[in-house]
């Protein structure tokens, strides 16, 4: 196949992929009678026209930073970890649990204590799958798919008959000290003048930001990101070098279900305060796309959690002013997962030709 | 011989760029019917490329081709097969568990049903072989086939199309001594009923032994054209690197040392086959010990034992020491299977300087990557890798360029023992003269050596100590200097060695 230049690859195939997405939503919207550019201004707009959708905006890109960080080093070593969904709800089982019972002095230690606990307990939770592919070859996307099912399950016991007050309706527990809240940005010095009005988006997106660069490191620059590595590429390979597969892949799972659970504390104790039922809504699974889109490098995570925190954001705008119905948000979603992933070789291959017939 | 006067192929000025790259530059060659002609070239020197375009894979960007005298456009595998063209390729193109029958018809059965033309090719099958001796059980499932008979299959195939043109790219890569031999009386057989061979190889003594014409192709181009039975093994060789290279090792008298390794009653158990069947091994300093064996006799497991990559029962002490981590214990391994064992073939020519040894290029929680690749530029200099650009990843590099590296990375741990499988596999004659100093120069150096590889001048000229192995045990040792291909070979075979 003809190769195409970096540059084209990195930059050229996303922003085709993107756009191939945006024709066909228009094409849906439509088909049901409704107008596109009415649709695309209210997203951009409501997702990035104000300090208050950029708010909404970073808030979800924050989740999906962490969602799709879990799924890039997993990736890395040739595991396809499916089960974010289910590691962010036990890490916010983590970040619960850390912050009613144990009396913290300020939310700053509190966050610290809290992203370990949501790191321990999403790492645990993967350990599990983690060891059955390792050790009694289970495949690891069966398993870590079952595994959101039996966390979402244990979530709910948990939440109505294990930590909820007595006389509470809801199922969820009490509600954190309000002294241990995340300051948002609108509490944040410097920011504050940026965004005037309360906005969901709070200190965890400094820490998503701190563990890509973490990632980043890990990866590409210590002995364990290299052995990681390797063995994604060929575990026969990797066998030869001395790499134990076992070790690789329950520490590579245990790392990257840390990562899916270190997304708690960016909705359940930022946002909601308290942990809830299904607490994730769906980012773990929005992680895979945003780790698709993002090539599989930390920063292109970055990047593409940004484009889905918009598309997230700028879809609810769409179901709150349209006449759109808020499901085209994952419509939408679904063509950008089909073009940028799926489909992003017809992309590469057409830009092939396109490069030949040029240097020709 | 019979030759008519339209030659089989004629290949008129054949050009074709990949990019910027000219891997075939203005290629012209005949070959007449009924003959036997020989392509030969260092890896990368455009014999692939040109093979391809023979058999409508790529398309030439100029040039014509003529088949039987008149102009052919072959724009896909198809058309080259209507032309009477076949190919065998290196990597057999057959399906594991279908029978012989059933992969020769594959893709030439007429009719929706079956039945009519497996009984078809049943009798035309029949024919074939006996007339070309090719014999193989029709029934016979593939996957339970040696790599010989495989490859027979593959000719059936061949002829099954009616082929009057066969080409072979690099046939013998895969086959035991034997195997070889047979594979030129077929060819032999098959130049007899007046078909046309084309053959592709790398190896002088094939070109040698049964070509009636060689062509010599040097980075892309034609270099020269000649009858086989007026040049010589160093003449062609000369041809193919464009410069004088030395066949045989130059090397003075071993003189060994301490015992290095010593191996006793390994055993090697796999999917319930025993694989070693109670192997002893010493290999001292200064020396290097030659692992003869027709390939699937327990060379690759020893060595995947001794490298610390497979578990077997026994004991393994180096130095007069057990040990768990071989790396640690001295040993350094340059594997068979380079491509799949011995690089991560998407990573950069540093990053697999370190494949094995990356812990020690660790400083404090981080890899000391800079000197990583200082180290690595350093390497490549030294050991003459080409293009020397580090940050290229290991894929792009060719084969021999590739072992270069590999070798270069194990030599500069300073190992006290060198496990070195198929060194020269799929390398070029001049980094075969090369790798082959290197081996000479660490054992001069007081290092020990095993060597294993499939080549048997290859072990007759380097080894000190030749040990034979066969079904998973060591048969015999030889001294290189009073055995010969023959005794060595009949060994391998199994042919006892008390009776020898």
């Amino acid at each position: 196949m003809q190769r195409i230049p970096r540059w084209a690859d990195v930059v050229l195939v996303p922003i085709i992929s993107l756009a191939l997405a945006a024709i066909c939503a228009a094409g849906v919207i439509l088909a049901i009678g409704q107008d596109p550019m009415e649709a695309l201004n209210t997203m951009v707009v409501g997702a990035l026209g104000s300090a208050y959708g950029w708010g909404y905006t970073l808030y979800y890109a924050t989740s999906f930073i962490f969602t799709g960080l879990a799924v890039t080093v997993a990736y890395h070593a040739g595991l396809f970890n499916i089960g974010g969904e289910g590691q962010a709800q036990i890490g916010g089982l983590g970040v619960a649990l850390v912050l009613l019972f144990i009396p913290w002095p300020h939310w700053s230690v509190a966050l610290l204590a809290a992203t370990l606990g949501a790191a321990a307990f999403g790492a645990l939770w993967a350990a599990i799958p983690g060891y059955l592919q390792a050790k009694r070859g289970s495949h690891i996307v069966i398993t870590t798919i079952m595994f959101n099912y039996i966390a979402y399950s244990l979530i709910v016991w948990v939440l109505v008959d294990v930590l909820r007050p007595a006389g509470q309706a809801e199922p969820a527990t009490a509600r954190f000290p309000a002294h241990l809240g995340l300051p948002t940005l609108t509490e944040i010095p410097g920011l504050s003048a940026i965004f005037t009005d309360q906005v969901p988006a709070n200190v965890s997106l400094f820490v998503a930001l701190a563990a890509c660069f973490a990632v980043w490191l890990l990866l590409f620059r210590t002995p364990l990101g290299y052995e990681i590595r390797a063995f994604g590429k060929s575990e026969s390979a990797a066998r030869y070098a001395g790499i134990n597969p076992t070790k690789i892949i329950i520490v590579t799972m245990m790392i990257s279900g840390a990562l899916a659970g270190m997304m708690s504390i960016n909705n359940v104790m930022g946002e909601s305060g308290r942990l809830l039922q299904n607490a994730s809504e769906g980012a773990g699974f929005i992680g895979i796309a945003v780790a698709l889109m993002g090539r599989n490098h930390p920063f292109g995570v970055v990047l593409a959690a940004l484009l889905f925190g918009f598309l997230y954001q700028g879809g609810a705008e769409i179901g709150l002013w349209t006449q759109i119905p808020i499901d085209l948000r994952v419509v939408v979603q679904g063509l950008v997962i089909l073009f940028t992933g799926a489909l992003d070789h017809m992309v590469r291959m057409l830009l092939g030709l396109f490069f030949r017939r040029r240097a020709a | 011989m019979t030759q008519t006067a339209s030659p089989a192929i004629e290949l008129r000025g054949i050009s074709k760029a990949f990019g910027t790259v000219q891997a075939n530059k203005d290629i012209t060659i005949t070959v007449p019917r009924g003959t036997i002609h020989g392509i030969i070239g260092e890896n990368g020197a455009g014999k692939s490329t040109l093979m391809s375009i023979l058999y409508g894979f790529y398309r030439a960007d100029s040039g014509q081709i003529l088949i039987g005298g008149r102009e052919t456009a072959i724009p896909d595998s198809q058309s080259a097969i209507r032309a009477g063209i076949g190919m065998v390729f290196q990597h057999f193109k057959l399906v594991p568990n279908f029978t012989v029958l059933e992969n020769v018809i594959l893709g030439a059965e007429d009719g929706a049903l079956l039945r009519p033309s497996l009984s078809k090719a049943r009798k035309e099958l029949a024919r074939l072989s006996k007339e070309y001796g090719l014999d193989v059980n029709p029934d016979a499932v593939v996957e339970d086939l040696s790599v010989g008979h495989q490859q027979r299959v593959e000719i059936l195939k061949a002829l099954y199309r009616q082929a009057e043109i066969l080409i072979l790219d690099e046939p013998t890569g895969v086959l035991t001594p034997a195997e070889a031999d047979h594979l030129f009386r077929i060819l032999s057989g098959l130049r007899e009923q007046g078909k046309t061979v084309i053959l592709i190889t790398h190896k002088l003594r094939e070109i040698m032994a049964i070509t009636d014409n060689v062509s010599v192709m040097r980075r892309g181009e034609i270099v020269g054209t000649v009858k086989t039975a007026e040049t010589s093994p160093p003449a062609l060789a000369e041809l193919m690197v464009g410069r004088k290279v030395l066949l045989r090792v130059e090397k003075t008298p071993a003189k060994p040392g301490k015992t290095v390794l010593e191996a006793k009653g390994l055993r090697l158990m796999r999917g319930g086959v025993e694989l070693l069947k109670g192997v002893d091994l010493t290999i001292r300093r200064g020396e290097i010990l030659g692992l003869a064996g027709v390939a699937g006799n327990g060379q690759s497991e020893l060595l995947e034992v001794l490298g610390g990559i497979a578990r077997a029962e026994g004991t393994i002490t180096m130095n007069g020491h057990s040990f768990t981590d071989p790396r640690e214990a001295g040993i350094a391994h340059v594997p068979e299977d380079r491509q799949h064992l011995g690089v991560i073939m998407d990573f950069s020519a540093w990053e697999n300087m370190a494949f094995g040894y990356h812990r020690h290029f660790a400083k404090g929680a981080l890899m000391d990557n800079r000197t990583l690749r200082d180290e690595t530029a350093e390497a490549m200099k030294r050991f003459d890798v080409r293009p020397l650009l580090p940050d290229l990843a290991i894929k792009n590099f060719s084969g021999g360029n590739q072992q270069k590296i590999v070798v270069a990375r194990e030599i500069e741990r300073n190992p006290d023992l060198l496990l070195i499988g198929q060194p020269t596999r799929g390398v070029d004659i001049g980094a075969i003269e090369f790798i082959h100093k290197q081996i000479v120069a660490l054992r001069d150096q007081g290092k020990a050596i095993l060597l294993v590889s499939v080549e048997l001048d290859e072990i007759m000229s380097l080894s000190d100590r030749i040990a034979v192995m066969c079904g998973g045990r060591i048969v015999g040792e030889r001294d290189p200097a009073t055995t010969n291909e023959k005794e060595l070979g009949l060994l391998m075979a199994g042919v006892n060695d008390e009776a020898a």
